[in-house]
């Protein structure tokens, strides 16, 4: 049973006032909240267990490091990852979607070849492969989307050729909320050699994964926008592929054996993992799928579309106000501007009535600049949001709008 | 009038709001009777590009004494862009550069000025600093 009163007892946080009314947290977009279970397992991890993972001989390193690699198992559970191996643990997405630019880069990228992004991405998932081009002296084709934001298949397909070596796309475009047609361009990709990796930051969290489905060579995500700790992501990418790829960063934990004649990197996944890696988050990832799990997912997804339909509904009645990026493929999200107002204006004016949504470019630019805007207001939905914040969130754009007009 | 005294009629001004809604709502109207700023110069040069809001600023020395003029596409920016204006704008490049703008943070708008914000306040405030350092480099040495 899907019980949110139950669910919003779990995050402490949700209790407490802002400027003096409850909080209403509609940016979960940008990172979502922390339940009990999590917030308890960091206390735990630096009270009882702390210690540098594999390294050490002794008790606590050799249970840091069991943790650590149990919590590399759960994430392969969540995603449905063949292996272990295929689990890279990252600082997030923006660094999962840099190795990959940078290692696959590296091995498969050459002057004149091509790598697809789409015009709705954000950041993260434009400027690596700008960088890569760049490096590479290979060229960045964008598949244009149209006036709702929604991305043009056809001409996907037209860009889509022998020069293609890999196509990046977000599964959910996160300033509009946009649900990618992933299956299908996979499906397309699949007809050629090109590779395929989703920028999964905004999907994660709303919708079941599976990439053994998918069939994506290499999935993105972040633990803080599924109630984790922030500093840690996901980097799943197929084995084989990883396999042949060179490393990222070099450095202790990522080698066989160091010499100053030869160095010898160590097997996966430990070879894209240089450095301590973030051990204590990386448990509180584990921790937060746990949650995500004993609530399920199925449950979750049901949730959240009633949020979204509900606020779509109840937003579109308001005078002046325009959503951008209307699909029937969306999830959890609402981006939105008001005639005759500015975005930082609503925010600054909702922020005082103690709801907290995200203003402006929403690090996606690229999508402003097609619909012809330089920001919006973007209201975001989590597990733990109730259709009563959303009247409230109504009630705050309502009383902003006559203040400033 | 200094502009420490400007600074504090300002305050004195916002003090009579306890409550957040009569302050946002005074600082619309002052941003409503912001001296037109003319279309022409909302040129790239003039432009502060923020994340969250755009200020456009531009500066005239006349007699000694530099006079800007500035823009927002956001009302509440606009508010507090008329408020620097009104402390900064007419005075000497001396002036300009030795003050201290502390009347934000004591009327609780200090938030509008966060590194983080983007909204183009805290380069505007730059800016008008710059140019007061390049007038008095152009016209007074």
């Amino acid at each position: 049973m899907f019980d949110i009163e139950k669910i919003r007892r779990q995050f402490p946080i949700l209790t407490q006032k802002v400027n003096g009314k409850p909080l209403v947290y509609l940016d979960n977009g940008a990172t979502t909240q922390k339940p009990r279970q999590v917030i308890d397992i960091v206390n735990k991890m630096y009270s009882e267990y702390n210690s540098n993972i594999h390294r050490g001989v002794h008790y606590l390193s050799a249970k840091s490091t069991e943790l650590y690699e149990n919590a590399r198992e759960t994430v392969r559970k969540f995603i449905n990852a063949e292996t272990p191996e295929e689990i890279i643990f990252t600082k997030g997405t923006t660094d999962a979607i840099n190795l990959a630019a940078f290692s696959f880069g590296e091995k498969y990228i050459k002057e004149n070849d091509e790598i697809i992004v789409g015009l709705t991405e954000h950041h993260s998932n434009i400027v690596p492969w700008q960088m890569l081009c760049k490096r590479k002296k290979a060229k960045l084709k964008v598949i244009p989307a149209d006036e709702n934001g929604e991305l043009k298949f056809e001409e996907f397909k037209k860009l889509l050729g022998k020069k293609t070596k890999l196509v990046a796309f977000a599964h959910v475009a996160n300033s509009t909320g946009i649900i990618n047609p992933v299956e299908k361009i996979i499906e397309e990709t699949r007809k050629t050699e090109a590779k395929i990796l989703i920028d999964g930051a905004q999907a994660i969290q709303h919708k079941k994964i599976d990439v053994k489905t998918l069939d994506c060579d290499f999935y993105a995500f972040s633990g803080h926008k599924i109630y984790a700790e922030t500093g840690i992501g996901v980097l799943y990418g197929k084995k084989e592929l990883l396999e042949t790829m060179p490393p990222y960063q070099g450095g202790g934990d990522m080698i066989k054996s160091v010499s100053f004649e030869k160095t010898e990197y160590a097997d996966l996944p430990l070879k894209f993992e240089a450095g301590t890696s973030n051990y204590v988050a990386a448990v509180s990832l584990a921790e937060a799928l746990n949650f995500v799990n004993s609530t399920g997912i199925e449950n979750i997804e049901k949730h959240e579309s009633e949020l979204l339909a509900y606020a779509e509904e109840k937003l579109s009645s308001i005078n002046g106000l325009k959503i951008f990026g209307k699909s029937r493929n969306k999830t959890s999200a609402v981006s939105f501007n008001i005639k005759n107002t500015h975005f930082y204006d609503i925010g600054m004016i909702l922020d005082k009535l103690g709801t907290a949504v995200r203003t402006g470019t929403h690090c996606a630019e690229p999508t402003m600049k097609h619909f012809g805007i330089t920001g919006t207001v973007r209201a975001s939905f989590a597990v733990y949001n109730t259709f009563d914040e959303i009247d409230k969130l109504y009630e705050g754009i309502i009383k902003a709008q006559k203040m400033l007009s | 009038m200094t502009t420490e005294e400007i600074q504090n009629e300002i305050i004195e001004e916002f003090s009579v709001f306890d409550d957040w809604m009569d302050k946002y709502e005074y600082l619309i109207e002052i941003g409503n009777t912001l001296q037109p700023y003319n279309e022409k110069n909302k040129t790239p040069s003039n432009l502060i590009q923020g994340c969250q809001s755009r200020v456009w600023l531009d500066a005239e020395y006349k007699d000694g004494k530099i006079y800007f003029t500035a823009d927002s596409d956001a009302i509440i920016t606009k508010g507090i862009i008329a408020l620097l204006i009104k402390v900064l704008s007419g005075k000497t490049p001396d002036e300009i550069l030795k003050t201290d703008l502390f009347f934000i943070d004591k009327i609780g708008l200090k938030e509008n000025l966060s590194p983080t914000r983007a909204n183009g306040l805290i380069s505007m405030i730059k800016n008008m600093k710059a140019y007061a350092t390049a007038f008095k480099a152009k016209y007074e040495q």
